[in-house]
């Protein structure tokens, strides 16, 4: 990450774990869990998750996004044995081999990027004919020579037996299909937030991120969205730190407001 | 105490395939973001199976023989092996729950 104010560059594993020390530092509680559903009791709100249920005075919902799926045949029964979403955890074991990266944006570059200081060779795919992906990514990503574009390009089948052998490629304009044989190929074509739970309780954007106001209030008092889940994000980091932050700072008025004695 | 060992490819055979109990292998590298968010949780879950099933881990950069050997291409990876043979695989950051419940089977 070149783009987090004050700092340089930074991965961005280790910012989220360096907040997360400076916040248990003053008394966060860590859990992890999946929430499966959300309600409002008696003024609270009601928690269920895998582990249990918890209430609240008030929640912040800051689930973020995840990585979309292509969805072609293959793709589950082969992730984690080539399949992949995180260049930065298994761009290491393609070392000298040919990988394929799908997408064309800023994640597709960087995690491109990422893998080719491995691999042998990266195939881009991408279903346009050009990349929407920021001007100093593309220039990088198109001045390493072992990067190597295919437009106007879609993924119909990854196909392997105990591991990713090859891609099946369909040209959108000419409709003429190939095969492209990949050791690995990771899938950048955009992200989800993960707010399914959520539906039909909160109003949502056609993407399903939460409408808020300025305060990151969805409308149920004592109820924050922020970050990635929320619609009309920038999705950045720091917005998503700057959200958090408010969201923060209205929840402790509200429960100052709604709770005293 | 039941905080998991390290392995290695030299005593991966001794401690893992030999071993008389389940043994859950967490497959990690030091520069893997997500790694570090399993290994609290595979922590907590050996101080939970204590005496039922040993946690071990092996750094995949210092060990890549074993790695290849199982086919590990993505971290972090939990392998379950009982009776020396894998018999279940975690790829990727799930919650404790999920864990659990891979683990009773193979428990149980």
């Amino acid at each position: 990450m070149e783009n987090y104010p004050g700092l340089e560059e930074v991965n961005g594993f280790e910012l989220g774990q360096m907040m997360q020390r400076q916040a248990e530092k003053y008394g966060l509680e860590v859990g992890y869990t999946e929430v499966t559903g959300l309600e409002q009791r008696d003024g609270l709100h009601l928690l269920h998750t895998k582990d249990g249920d918890y209430t609240a005075k008030a929640v912040i919902i800051t689930g973020g996004a995840d990585y979309n799926r292509l969805g072609v045949p293959g793709e589950a029964e082969l992730t984690g044995r080539g399949v992949s979403y995180c260049a930065t955890c298994d761009a290491a074991f393609f070392k000298d081999q040919v990988c394929a990266v799908v997408g064309g944006g800023d994640a597709a570059m960087d995690e491109g990027l990422f893998v080719v200081r491995y691999a042998s060779k990266v195939y881009v795919i991408h279903r346009r004919d050009q990349l929407r992906a920021s001007k100093i990514l593309q220039e990088r990503a198109f001045a390493n020579p072992k990067m190597e574009f295919i437009w106007d390009t879609v993924v119909t089948e990854i196909q392997g037996k105990d591991a990713v052998e090859c891609l099946r490629l369909r040209n959108v304009k000419t409709n003429e299909e190939s095969t492209l044989e990949v050791a690995a190929v990771f899938i950048f074509i955009g992200l989800s937030p993960n707010t399914d739970y959520l539906k039909g309780m909160l109003p949502m954007d056609g993407g399903g991120h939460i409408y808020v106001d300025e305060w990151m209030e969805t409308g149920v008092p004592g109820l924050f969205a922020a970050g990635d889940v929320r619609a009309n994000s920038a999705r950045q980091v720091v917005t998503a730190a700057g959200d958090g932050a408010t969201a923060a700072i209205r929840a402790d008025h509200y429960i100052s407001e709604t709770f005293q004695e | 105490m039941a905080k998991p060992r390290e392995v290695t490819d030299n005593t991966f055979e001794q401690e893992v395939i030999q071993a008389t109990k389940p043994v859950l292998v967490d497959f990690w590298a030091p520069w893997c973001g997500p790694c570090r968010m399993v290994a609290p949780i595979v922590e907590e879950l050996a101080e939970e199976y204590d005496g039922q099933v040993e946690f071990v881990k092996l750094n995949t950069d210092d060990n890549p023989n074993t790695a290849i050997k199982y086919g590990i291409r993505s971290i972090p990876t939990l392998l379950v092996f009982k009776d020396g043979r894998p018999v279940g695989q975690i790829v990727g950051f799930r919650p404790k729950s999920d864990l659990k419940q891979r683990l009773d089977a193979v428990v149980g």
